[in-house]
């Protein structure tokens, strides 16, 4: 077995120090990727091109599509202490929650941190310590069929208005035509983050916050959020699905990608699965900003994105932070961008040649990208999972038709406001 | 009371030898965790730091605090979880009795290929509740799913219902899935009570040229009796912790949370260690009573018999 290895680095023609790590601590370094999309599939590939490169070796742990069980997996995982995974896949809003539990690679990162964007950097950095890299960011956008807009006369929607009219319009004219099971508008609307994020972007384009500001202090009870949900509200069995209640990001890229749905909201990764080989709708997708709330609203997509931390409880901690490292550095982020539309967190490569012609509308939404709206998970720290549950289920209630929006908003802010300790959280 | 015997005493000693190892397990796999979840219930402690909790006493359960009452006792989320629980209870094990007792009588009847449908009649039982819920909630899909292809193809709905997403119908949904799965352990037990029934009885009914109708409910219902409200009490012990199958139809919808899931959000969601034991804690004593209601109820029969 040691003979094997000792052979394959030698063969594999590596230089001297990598040669020495590789003798000295060949491991197993075992990594949770995401399985949305194409999201297993480029872990693997880069995974496995480290451990070629290191001698190492990689075991792949694919973890729950909703972000919401996923947390819930990776905390039951790291309450117990468990050594089985290394490397972590976290998101946006977790740094908060799971900082106790990985290690600083500040020291491993070095320079490279300052190629990343300063906002994510600064949001993974938890009491002084770098918790985790930046993997990809996302940013909500609109999807619509290029091919529908143009049969009916119709441009993208750049306000909320214009989307519905739009929708309604093809809709009825397709339904019209012999396919009734087009709809108008396709998003996350199950009770679960998901949800959260698409409800931010309706309440943050009418200029109705971002549930708590950024000092603590719950802001929810406003009348851009109340007409942000009333008229999500008026949408479930107009242009969207009833069923839109139990979607998650899949879900609607089904609907959508088998070419029943006009509109949908997701996260860029689905550009590359709409415009695969094998996608109905292949060249018939173009992908616009979030519209706004009204004519003095604004454009809003909520900040995404995925990090990669390292257990503190792994016992291949260097080794499972330079497997981060090599995952998260320029030339990997370009190659997952451009063969599976994953945003970059580098600023560089949104001016790269090759990353613009994959994915055009990393250009044209660079504004979108770095102006995204985040969750309020820095001011509520630890809490924040409270508050998002309590958002999607008030946010849920209202589009199953259970309660009205001034009412359930006011009903929230209370809630909010307890949860918080008036404002200290 | 006599003085026991020396065999007695040796034989009851050999018993206690016996059953240590299985008391000792059970106290490690059982009563421990158990012990410390209802420790829990009476703490602060969180899960991002096990290790750093203090004692709250019963603020978990109740607490007044700035003219404000918290807790447990007083959450609204808890006590629609404990009526959805209630209500999933009463109506899945009803439906799960009545068509269990009737596959149950024709199982027990003699037909050529018994032994094949017998078995066929155990698969949906057999399947784990992770596999077949996933497998319904595809079925259910709104979209996509042939539930509503069949329904719509035999003009029985105009358009796709959203199953699992409708509030209306979500419970519906659970309770469809479950009577589904569980109907084969009911018609089991009730097969088993069936089978040890004297055939004098019905012998004599045959003799007597009594209709089968009232034979069923002036004999067998009576004779197995016992066997029925055996497989009524597991079967509602069991939907009193009903927790996989909601999960993964409706996640942690409000609409269809049973006390599990509650608990479980905020055990790990949440992160709430100690509120989270306290709602386990509750579901353990609720469940408790239960069984405890039930053996009062069977030994005043006995008595009676």
């Amino acid at each position: 077995m040691k003979f094997r290895k000792h052979a394959a680095v030698i063969a594999g023609g590596l230089s001297a120090t990598l040669l020495a790590i590789g003798l000295a601590h060949a491991a197993t370094i075992s990594v949770s990727c995401g399985a949305v999309g194409k999201e297993l599939e480029m872990c693997k590939q880069g995974a496995e091109a480290w451990a070629k490169k290191t001698g190492n070796t990689v075991t792949l742990v694919s973890t729950p599509d909703s972000t919401t069980e996923r947390l819930a997996l990776y905390q039951q995982l790291l309450a117990a202490g468990a050594a089985d995974i290394d490397v972590f896949q976290i998101d946006v809003v977790w740094p908060g929650i799971l900082a106790n539990h990985f290690i600083d690679l500040s020291k491993a990162a070095g320079k490279a941190v300052d190629e990343h964007f300063p906002a994510i950097i600064k949001n993974n950095t938890v009491g002084g310590k770098l918790v985790g890299i930046p993997w990809f960011t996302d940013a909500g956008v609109l999807y619509y069929r290029k091919d529908l807009l143009e049969k009916y006369g119709a441009k993208p929607p750049t306000t909320w208005e214009e989307l519905t009219a739009t929708a309604q319009k093809v809709q009825d004219g397709e339904r019209k035509a012999g396919n009734d099971k087009m709809w108008g508008y396709v998003w996350q609307g199950r009770a679960y983050e998901g949800l959260t994020c698409d409800a931010l972007e309706w309440v943050a384009s009418f200029n109705g916050g971002t549930i708590v500001d950024p000092a603590g202090k719950v802001t929810i009870n406003n009348p851009g959020a109340i007409a942000a949900l009333k008229m999500a509200a008026g949408w479930v069995n107009t242009i969207t699905p009833k069923g839109v209640l139990n979607y998650g990001e899949e879900e609607a890229r089904g609907v959508f990608q088998s070419g029943n749905a006009v509109f949908m909201r997701n996260w860029p990764y689905a550009w590359n699965l709409a415009n695969g080989a094998d996608s109905p709708i292949k060249d018939k997708v173009g992908v616009v900003a979030l519209p706004k709330g009204g004519a003095n609203g604004r454009h809003a997509a909520t900040l995404g994105g995925w990090q990669l931390a390292v257990s503190k409880y792994s016992k291949n901690q260097a080794q499972a932070a330079d497997l981060v490292m090599y995952l998260t550095s320029a030339a990997e982020q370009k190659r997952r961008a451009i063969e599976a539309s994953y945003n970059p967190t580098i600023a560089s490569l949104y001016k790269d040649k090759d990353v613009l012609a994959a994915v055009p509308f990393f250009g044209s939404l660079y504004e979108t990208f770095v102006n995204a709206v985040p969750r309020p998970s820095t001011p509520t720290g630890t809490k924040y999972n409270q508050v998002s549950s309590e958002f999607w289920n008030t946010t849920s209630a209202v589009l199953s038709g259970q309660g009205d929006a001034a009412g359930a908003v006011k009903a929230l802010d209370e809630k909010l406001t307890r949860l918080s300790r008036g404002g200290k959280w | 009371m006599s003085e026991q015997s020396e065999l007695t005493r040796s034989r009851i000693g050999a018993a206690w030898l016996f059953l240590a190892p299985m008391l000792f397990l059970l106290v490690l796999v059982a009563g421990w965790p158990l012990l410390r979840t209802i420790w829990f219930g009476f703490t602060d402690a969180n899960l991002a730091d096990l290790s750093s909790w203090k004692f709250v006493g019963l603020d978990n359960y109740i607490d007044h605090t700035d003219g404000k009452w918290t807790g447990l006792l007083v959450d609204p989320e808890w006590w629609r979880a404990v009526w959805n629980t209630v209500f999933f209870t009463l109506i899945s094990v009803s439906v799960e009795t009545v068509f269990g007792m009737v596959i149950a009588l024709v199982l027990n009847a003699s037909f050529p290929g018994r032994g094949v449908v017998r078995t066929a009649v155990l698969i949906p039982w057999a399947v784990p509740t992770i596999v077949s819920a996933k497998m319904w909630s595809w079925m259910l899909n709104d979209q996509f799913g042939i539930v509503n292809d069949a329904m719509m193809k035999l003009g029985l709905i105009s358009h796709p219902l959203a199953w699992t997403a409708n509030p209306d119908l979500s419970m519906i949904a659970v309770i469809m899935v479950d009577v589904w799965k569980t109907t084969p352990f009911m018609a089991l037990l009730l097969l088993a009570g069936l089978q040890m029934l004297p055939s004098d009885c019905y012998e004599a009914a045959r003799v007597d040229g009594i209709n089968p109708v009232k034979v069923f409910f002036r004999v067998t219902l009576p004779l197995i009796r016992p066997a029925v409200m055996v497989a009524v009490i597991f079967r509602a012990l069991d939907a009193f912790r009903i927790f996989d199958l909601i999960y993964v139809l409706t996640s942690n919808s409000k609409d269809t949370m049973s006390m599990s899931v509650y608990a479980r959000q905020q055990l790990v969601d949440f992160q709430e260690v100690g509120y989270g034991s306290a709602a386990s804690t509750l579901l353990f004593l609720t469940v408790g009573i239960l069984i405890v209601v039930y053996m009062v109820v069977g030994r005043v029969q006995f008595d009676k018999d």
